[in-house]
């Protein structure tokens, strides 16, 4: 049987005394898309950190189609981000450059492209996700939260990358924004053949976008199964998550 | 106990700052001075470091030197030294008064400026997207910071020399009765081209503090609106003592005989 595309083998990673991480073990399949769930602090946006080498794991092993990541630096490290695009929760668009310049980025730093070319494809990527080219010079100071998600997912797609992460892709926008977002996802991801992983809270945005779901809880992934399976785990964790509810395995911290 | 605990603990803390400045130094050296270079980035920042400093530090020496030329003068006269008002203003001014002043009000426009935008560059994961998109932080927003900084400042400094010097001129020759012509022969016949030049390697050292201290607290800037002020308020503080430290210790270097 064929390694998975992304695998995080006993991932370690503690911030001083705080352990986080404390052994996540999952893998997702090439052009499939894993949805990490879990509560505040569970350690999943730290998760999605180590794999994209912003953050370094004490111990552990992650692999993406077959090759270490863990320790790569320098341009071994560029080349490797090259494959990957992200979608941040605050969309983080440089404030410093238009629209498109923005959405073109990857293309023009990444990719040595030339900026005339790159504009092209940029506005083609903002009309993937719905948006008009009468926006490509604005700055995105100017643009409401659901549209700063649509331009921060047209750069993300923009360099067609073979893996892309979405931090919370819901969060912050009212709920017929975010299914308009978690389709444009699915659309995009589709086209593209990608591989994603996805971490959020949102069920509603889980199910949609999620082949397979992973919920994480105090540092180690508690159930993972495929998303259709996720009301049927008989998994204590998954059910108090699943339905919001106070009692249960799960401790809140107040 | 707890009296000597705390001292312990702030010697502490302050050499493992001076570590941690030491390695964002050098990786700002080495990664971010290196190729690739933005050149776009680079001329922004001249433009937002060098140009746009121009009118600060060209009405602080201005004045600087007017002031100067009145103490000198009141000093002077004691001594019957009223004379010397024209040369030692320039000395002054090219050696102590123009970069330190222009240090001081430069750290204060551009240090707080790149720690503010860096920080919330930091808190608004925009640094992280760069890592994403394959582009070093450390090239595209701390390196041309530096290279520009440490080019825009000598020549900001040679202009506040001018103005400064100018500034000494007209008090000079307005308020304390000194004649056009001598007053200039005085200062050309004193000044060297070496109280000029050490003046202009201080501000390049000057200029690479600068955008050091405020590229360093703003990369390492956490917790939200407060962690952005911090930043911004310690790349002033700590860029200005700094820029006096080292300024004490270049003028003991190149003056040493």
């Amino acid at each position: 049987m064929p390694e998975p595309h992304i695998v995080l083998e006993n991932v370690h990673k503690s911030f001083g005394t705080k352990h986080v991480l404390k052994g996540v073990n999952v893998g997702v399949g090439k052009g499939r898309s894993l949805v990490v769930i879990g509560g505040s602090g569970s350690g999943k946006s730290v998760t999605l950190k180590c794999i994209l080498g912003l953050l370094h794991p004490e111990k552990g092993s992650i692999r993406v189609g077959g090759k270490e990541i863990i320790g790569l630096e320098g341009p071994a490290l560029d080349q490797m981000m090259g494959r990957f695009g992200m979608v941040f929760q605050g969309a983080a668009l440089f404030d410093s450059l238009s629209v498109w310049r923005n959405v073109a980025f990857g293309l023009i730093q990444g990719r040595k492209m030339k900026p005339s070319e790159a504009r092209v494809i940029a506005i083609d990527k903002l009309a993937e996700v719905g948006l008009g080219a009468e926006l490509a010079d604005i700055s995105p100071a100017e643009l409401s939260g659901g549209m700063r998600k649509r331009v921060g997912l047209a750069r993300a797609i923009a360099p067609e990358p073979e893996i892309i992460f979405f931090d919370e892709p819901t969060t912050g926008l009212d709920p017929i924004m975010g299914d308009v977002i978690n389709n444009l996802i699915v659309d995009s991801v589709k086209r593209l053949g990608a591989t994603t992983i996805t971490i959020t809270h949102d069920m509603a945005s889980a199910r949609k976008i999620g082949d397979d779901i992973a919920m994480i809880y105090k540092g180690k992934i508690v159930w993972c199964g495929p998303a259709d399976e996720i009301d049927r785990s008989n998994n204590p964790y998954v059910d108090q998550f699943i339905h919001g509810r106070e009692e249960g395995p799960i401790e809140i911290e107040l | 106990m707890t009296f000597l605990a705390t001292i312990g603990s702030f010697i502490f803390s302050m050499f493992a700052e001076v570590g941690r400045v030491s390695i964002f130094a050098r990786d700002a050296v080495l990664r971010g001075l290196l190729p690739p270079w933005y050149f776009r980035q680079l001329f922004e920042q001249i433009i937002r470091i060098g140009y746009n400093s121009l009118p600060v530090v060209g009405l602080t020496a201005f004045f600087t030197g007017g002031a100067l030329a009145l103490q000198i003068y009141i000093g002077g006269t004691r001594y019957n030294a009223e004379n010397l008002v024209s040369s030692i203003v320039a000395l002054g001014i090219t050696r102590e008064l123009g970069p330190v002043m222009a240090g001081l009000m430069v750290t204060g426009r551009v240090a707080a400026a790149i720690a503010a935008e860096l920080g919330t560059m930091r808190v608004t994961e925009q640094i992280d997207a760069l890592t994403t998109l394959s582009t070093n932080p450390f090239k595209y927003l701390v390196g041309p910071r530096i290279l520009a900084a440490v080019i825009t400042m000598p020549i900001l400094v040679g202009i506040a020399d001018i103005i400064g010097i100018f500034g000494g001129f007209v008090v000079g020759t307005s308020s304390l009765g000194f004649n056009y012509a001598a007053y200039i022969k005085n200062t050309t016949d004193f000044v060297q081209v070496a109280d000029v030049t050490s003046g202009l390697i201080k501000a390049a050292v000057f200029g690479f503090i600068i955008a050091l201290m405020g590229c360093y607290h703003g990369f390492n800037s956490k917790g939200g609106a407060q962690g952005v002020g911090r930043a911004t308020t310690n790349a002033v503080v700590s860029g200005s003592i700094l820029i006096l430290a080292a300024n004490y210790a270049l003028t003991s270097l190149l003056f040493s005989e």
